[in-house]
């Protein structure tokens, strides 16, 4: 195969679908994690088209045990290495929203609390796709699954997105950012930097599912970018509890991103206005965040540096 | 020295030859931390549940002092399991402890590991199941999980506890199976006594360092924990039934050879008999009413009633073998501290269906008892043996 | 006595090429070499050479992505005839 060969540590062959975002972002992910690690996974599309007995897409070790324990069995390998004295091998987890919003929820909490060193990566596709789209806490207001279906009473999800990335930072762990697959620069970064910090880092990172969200897998990168660029998805870090935005675009309107998607297919023009309402103000907030933190950082840092 | 030691700590008289053996008198949940101390675990992690508590506490107050290597305290027994798995896999030795709702919070990852087959070793300080909310001793919650491919041992006392912390690290990292030490909750666990400690020396002779077969390791990265299709799925399943199966032979050289060490022993590993070879009727049950049933016997031979007892240590894997010795027998009571609701009780109909396999006609009687701490005198398993003598009765015992 | 674990990088084994239904076609005369086609990819299975980019169809699935975020627009998506 020669020149042809794919040399990455996360392989070929794997069955996920044509143009998902989520293989994208692990390719990625992968690269910027090295070989010396332990990917540690819950149940989850990434299981399904990575492990099918016995070919797995794994260059690297790597653990699934069930759908919730990622943290823990995480917390458990680094117990392990730290008593065998390895200070070496990374260990990170890589769980889907369901894992991470939901299910795994108090498990993650109780990791970040006690601070096992380990770099816990959510891939948000904004429901458990594995099962065939449903709702979870990662589903964004509105959006069609087939457990918040549009009817004559109810359109969408009724409930909004839990802001998962402000829950984890509020931990008080020393690292919690956002990403994309698509910004990869970003997100390699983002991988690098959380390896180079002791203790529990989180990183949210939104991935296109084709099915899920039902849009074109050709489109699997632009909606990532319509998403940052309409300010859905701000890419951020919270650094020891400084927030920083890494990318402020010029605002689209929201309906760039929102347009051709089927779960939001059933939406009207008030609707879309709602959540262009919604996206404003959570933007504005990050922006009085980002200036109240970065003030403040630059204040101690100047109290430090007299 | 250690918390819940009272009276004198001695060095056992004329034991010379069975190693470093001290005698002290100490609660039941604080001789398991210290075993298992000795045993040099690698990861330990727990979640407080009475009445296995004290054993988490004194591993912690261990950690602090810097005697063992690891101890998390976790925010559930899901995660504690789950770091077991985690620290398993990583070629780590992997213990908790726990009991009841723990247990049984457990199950989806008990089942993983064993499927996974991840070595690792539980002390479950055996107590009821809700609802109603009980703290009190039965084996529900152990019971419950007879299916989970775990090997399962219960202990009629606190010696034997001790005896088989070692047994079951070194039973499990040969076979790759789970194990389970079952003791029950305050009958055990809060049971001051007089033991002998299974002391580090010893036990550094008799259970080597865990040397994984395969683990997570960069060197030699492996994929663990797939998933398969229809085409694999049941192979993996019943490749792990017929290992549990074979690991009886396991229990059985261990018993072997921690007698060797220790100068202890009990029974073959599988079961243990007492007056059951010349006895008219059998008692047969698991754990520590098992040591009152003891006392039973004694009362009953002085009376020159022809009784006797057969003890199941090992639940997983089944010794089928143990209905030899009901061969010929008058009668046998099947005494259990388990329901299975709207079936008949789980070690009677087990014991049922392969005494009638090697044609054994020996009439089995059913006593469901001692449910959520209720007591098992000596009395009554006195007059549960006189019951079976009217006949073959299937009951429970005490409303 | 086994449990279901991998050997890395098996995955190798499944050729999910013949999922597609349109291949990528490179103009490899206008191909910048930039790479983003390579970057992109979900399945890993499209190369920058010193020709310009390569799909490897052996595990093309036929997705699009590359010729959808291509600068240059280099590559086309034809069907796949059977």
């Amino acid at each position: 195969m020669g020149e042809l060969e794919n040399k990455e540590l996360f392989k070929s062959g794997h069955t996920a679908c044509a143009g998902c975002g989520v293989a994208v972002g692990l390719r990625h992910i992968m690269k910027a994690i090295g070989e010396d690690c332990v990917i540690v996974n819950a149940t989850g599309c990434v299981e399904i088209f990575t492990t099918a007995y016995p070919k797995s897409a794994w260059a690297v070790p790597y653990i699934h045990c069930v759908f919730e324990n990622s943290a823990p069995v995480a917390a458990g390998v680094v117990e392990a290495l730290r008593v065998q004295g390895n200070d070496h091998t990374k260990v990170v987890v890589i769980s889907g929203d369901g894992a991470s919003y939901d299910i795994g929820f108090g498990h993650l909490s109780g990791m970040m609390e006690r601070g096992h060193d380990v770099l816990y990566i959510s891939y948000d596709n904004e429901a458990y796709m594995n099962t065939g789209v449903q709702r979870s806490g990662a589903t964004p207001w509105k959006a069609y699954t087939t457990t918040s279906q549009v009817g004559s009473v109810r359109k969408g999800k009724q409930q909004f997105k839990k802001p998962l990335t402000e829950i984890a930072a509020a931990h008080g762990i020393p690292y919690a950012a956002t990403s994309t697959s698509a910004h990869y620069t970003d997100l390699q970064q983002k991988v690098k930097k959380a390896l180079s910090i002791k203790g529990p880092k989180f990183l949210n990172v939104l991935m296109t599912c084709v099915p899920g969200w039902g849009t074109k897998p050709a489109l699997s990168m632009q909606y990532l970018k319509d998403a940052v660029d309409a300010h859905v998805w701000p890419v951020y870090e919270i650094e020891n509890g400084f927030l920083k935005l890494n990318m402020k675009p010029e605002k689209k309107p929201v309906e760039t991103y929102i347009k051709g998607q089927k779960r939001f297919k059933h939406l009207n023009e008030q609707d879309v206005k709602e959540i262009q309402e919604l996206v404003d103000e959570k933007w504005d907030r990050l922006l009085w965040k980002e200036k109240v933190d970065q003030e403040r950082k630059a204040e101690l840092e100047g109290h430090s540096g007299e | 020295m250690c918390t819940g030691v009272s009276g004198q700590v001695h060095k056992n008289g004329d034991g010379g030859e069975v190693g470093d053996i001290m005698k002290k008198t100490i609660e039941g949940s604080f001789a398991v931390a210290e075993v298992v101390k000795n045993c040099s675990p690698d990861v330990v992690a727990c979640f407080p549940i009475t009445p296995s508590t004290h054993i988490a506490e004194e591993l912690d107050r261990m950690y602090t002092d810097g005697k063992i290597k690891s101890y998390t305290a976790v925010e559930s027994e899901f995660s504690a399991i789950s770091m077991l798995v985690g620290a398993s896999a990583a070629g780590g030795r992997a213990f908790t402890t726990t009991d009841s709702q723990g247990i049984a919070l457990m199950h989806e990852v008990l089942f993983a590991a064993a499927g996974m087959r991840l070595p690792m070793v539980i002390v479950a300080a055996n107590r009821s199941l809700s609802a109603p909310l009980s703290i009190w001793n039965d084996h529900q919650d152990t019971i419950s999980e007879r299916d989970s491919g775990w090997i399962q041992i219960y202990c009629k006392n606190n010696q034997e506890v001790l005896d088989s912390v070692p047994q079951a690290f070194k039973i499990s990292e040969e076979t790759n199976i789970p194990v389970m030490v079952c003791m029950d909750g305050f009958y055990l666990t809060h049971l001051v006594e007089q033991i002998d400690m299974p002391e580090e020396e010893m036990i550094e002779k008799y259970l080597p360092k865990r040397t994984a077969e395969y683990k997570l390791d960069p060197e030699n990265p492996i994929t663990m924990g797939m998933y398969a299709m229809p085409t694999h799925y049941q192979g993996f399943r019943m490749d792990l039934h017929k290992d549990v199966i074979n690991a009886g032979e396991n229990v059985k050289k261990e018993m072997e050879v921690w007698g060797e060490h220790s100068g202890r022993k009990y029974g073959n590993g599988l079961w243990e008999e007492y007056h059951a070879e010349d006895a008219e009727y059998l008692f047969v049950g698991m754990g520590s009413v098992m040591e009152n049933a003891e006392l039973a016997i004694e009362k009953m031979r002085k009376e020159g009633k022809k009784a006797g007892l057969v003890r199941i240590r090992c639940y997983r894997p089944f010794p089928n073998e143990i209905v030899e010795s009901f061969r010929g027998k008058e009668g046998v009571v099947v005494f259990e501290k388990d329901v299975s609701m709207g079936a008949d009780a789980p070690l009677y109909a087990e014991l049922s269906s392969v005494a009638r396999e090697k044609g054994i006609e020996t009439p089995l009687s059913s006593f469901m008892g001692g449910l959520g701490g209720k007591d098992i005198t000596v009395e009554h398993i006195e007059e549960m043996m006189e019951k079976a003598k009217e006949g073959q009765v299937k009951m429970v015992w005490g409303e | 006595m086994k449990p279901a674990n991998g050997k890395p990088g098996k995955s190798m084994d499944n050729k999910t090429g013949s999922w597609r239904t349109e291949r990528p076609v490179v103009d490899r005369d206008r191909c910048i070499k930039c790479g983003q086609c390579q970057l992109n990819c979900p399945d890993g299975c499209i190369f920058v050479t010193e020709e310009g980019a390569k799909p490897n169809y052996d595990y093309c699935k036929g997705c699009g992505i590359c010729a959808q975020v291509c600068p240059v627009k280099c590559i086309k998506m034809e069907t796949e005839e059977k």
